[in-house]
């Protein structure tokens, strides 16, 4: 098998995975539009009006690209473990277990479509923020390549949910009781130098914390955390993710009989 | 050169049910060759290991010579699978599946489009193109599974009962279409419930019967071991009682109007006609009562039993 074959390969599984989302955008693309207009709306301007800057930021300021990167991880991993899963679950995923193309490759192919709807929604949520505050890039690259390396973790996360997943019921599971806490304790909403130190201190165990902080500094200049240690931290879980995701797929678990 | 070539396949399942027991099997380059077996029997499983689809526990497996260890890669390109259940996306519409899967091969999309249209328009499903999977027919939907493992050109196409559930008139233009890829050069393997479907298309057979090959012959030297071929005979005029026929051959009265005869091999059924016709008994029809692999096949599965 020739590089020309891998990327035709390639290719057909990320535009499946995009058309999959397009189709139904209604589902996909349009709920968290109107959900971060909403946290805008009553966090942002009602509440947000009331409460003094956070780090010289009015706390509009301060919430957008926390939202932004919520949305870019809920939809990165979103997709990848519904469609991982739908295509176990109606066996369809044999078409591509049967044919020649390397486990590592399928793999990649889910991710980018993950990645695909994360940075498709970050941009949709980035444009409605746009209505509520004037926006700002302190430095383009950071911002944009932890948008980037976050989707692509939480697209391998959402993989593994699906390779374990036996139900619907386990797909939701972990949104609802990992991601979602996490998520709003990795300081979306306030900076952790306003938590008690013991907080503070555990706050640091929270991935998610490093990726908002740096999509913070990206967007406003402002960090509770080093570059260098978040950029580290997210590099780390890509690599041990993804290297699991093979091995898992490679000795077929929750694949083959 | 051999398509297909099995040795020692053993399948052990983690609840310790043994599926395969050691099983080899060839299969020679352009054969249409019969897998047959009950249900449990390890046919499914069989296939399944050939495509990847589940793990062996031992033995060895090559396709076109190349060993799936060794070059999996090369294996898969190679072959088509048209499995039992539908397992292909209900929300796509059925050329974006077919295409897909071609990508899935390297095939780009231009020639992947040339190639869809000629498998569809060849199984009636040209006009369906753009309708999503669920809208279509049990019986389209096989079709569909025929075209997309088709799209690459594989040298050898698995079909694991692919006429399921189809009517006849349909199964029987499937069955051409089979044959007409068969004598294009690709090597055909077919597990169905249809004997007279294996007997109809395949040239070999193998009888799979709790994990063991219990036979493995041509078609032809499989029906001539059947010794026996049991006859109904529909008569002309009602009969109350059943005709005493010198030449011995068991006889029974079905209904009034219907006679079963079990005639053995060097026996003629002629000898039967003659006397029947002496006694003024008109035949009107005669037809098997089964298809003579339908009972060669029960014979040696029952035999299987019986060990």
């Amino acid at each position: 098998m020739d590089l020309q074959t891998y990327r035709i390969a390639f290719s057909t599984i990320l535009i499946k995975e995009i058309r999959r989302f397009a189709r139904i955008w209604i589902q996909t693309i349009l709920p968290p539009m109107i959900t971060t207009a909403l946290y805008f709306v009553i966090f942002g301007k009602m509440i947000g009006s009331q409460l003094t800057p956070i780090d010289g930021f009015s706390y509009m300021d301060y919430i957008v690209p926390g939202l932004i990167m919520m949305n870019i991880i809920s939809n990165s991993y979103a997709n990848v473990v519904s469609s991982f899963y739908g295509a176990k679950f109606s066996n369809y995923i044999e078409e591509l277990l049967i044919s020649p193309i390397p486990h590592s490759l399928i793999l990649i192919g889910y991710i980018a479509g993950g990645v695909a709807r994360g940075l498709t929604v970050g941009v949709m949520v980035t444009l409605v923020a746009m209505f509520f505050t004037e926006l700002q890039f302190y430095n383009i690259w950071v911002t944009l390549s932890v948008a980037l390396l976050t989707s692509i973790l939480f697209a391998l996360a959402g993989f593994i949910n699906a390779v374990f997943a036996k139900s619907f019921d386990d797909i939701s599971i972990i949104p609802t009781f990992v991601l979602t806490p996490l998520t709003y304790l990795g300081g979306i909403f306030y900076s952790v130098s306003m938590l008690p130190e013991l907080w503070q201190t555990l706050s640091l165990g929270n991935p998610i914390l490093y990726m908002v902080n740096t999509f913070r500094y990206g967007m406003l200049g402002v960090s509770d955390i080093s570059l260098g240690v978040a950029y580290g931290v997210i590099t780390l879980f890509i690599i041990a993710l993804y290297n699991y995701s093979l091995w898992l797929m490679k000795h077929g678990v929750g694949l083959r009989g | 050169m051999l398509a297909l070539e099995i040795s020692g396949l053993t399948k052990t399942y983690r609840n310790g049910f043994t599926a395969l027991k050691g099983i080899d099997l060839a299969v020679e380059e352009g054969d249409f060759f019969a897998l047959l077996g009950p249900n449990g029997a390890g046919k499914s499983t069989t296939i399944s290991i050939i495509t990847s689809l589940v793990n062996k526990s031992a033995g060895e497996i090559k396709v076109f010579g190349n060993d799936m260890r060794d070059k999996p890669m090369l294996v898969k390109r190679d072959l088509g699978l048209v499995p039992q259940e539908f397992n292909f996306n209900q929300f796509e519409p059925v050329e974006e599946i077919v295409i897909n899967q071609a990508g899935y091969y390297g095939v780009d999309k231009h020639e992947a489009r040339e190639r869809c249209e000629w498998a569809l328009k060849k199984l009636g499903l040209w006009e369906k193109r753009r309708t999503m999977a669920r809208g279509l027919s049990g019986g389209m939907k096989r079709r569909l599974m025929i075209a997309r493992a088709l799209i690459h050109k594989p040298r050898l196409l698995i079909l694991d009962e692919p006429t399921a559930g189809v009517d006849i008139e349909l199964r029987r233009s499937m069955w051409q279409f089979l044959r007409e890829i068969n004598a294009e050069g690709t090597t055909i393997i077919l597990t169905t419930h249809y004997l007279e479907e294996a007997e109809m298309l395949c040239r070999n057979v193998a009888i799979i019967d709790q994990g063991e090959i219990v036979e493995n012959t041509s078609i032809k030297s499989l029906i001539n071991k059947l010794d026996r071929e049991t006859f109904i005979l529909d008569l002309a005029s009602p009969l109350s009682a059943p005709p005493i026929l010198q030449c011995g051959y068991p006889l029974q009265l079905i209904d009034n109007t219907t006679i079963e005869i079990e005639v053995r091999r060097e026996q003629s059924i002629n000898v039967v006609f003659n006397e029947l016709s002496s006694c003024g008994i008109e035949v009107m029809s005669m037809r098997n009562k089964a298809n003579r692999l339908e009972e060669l096949f029960l014979d040696l599965v029952e035999r299987g039993v019986d060990k």
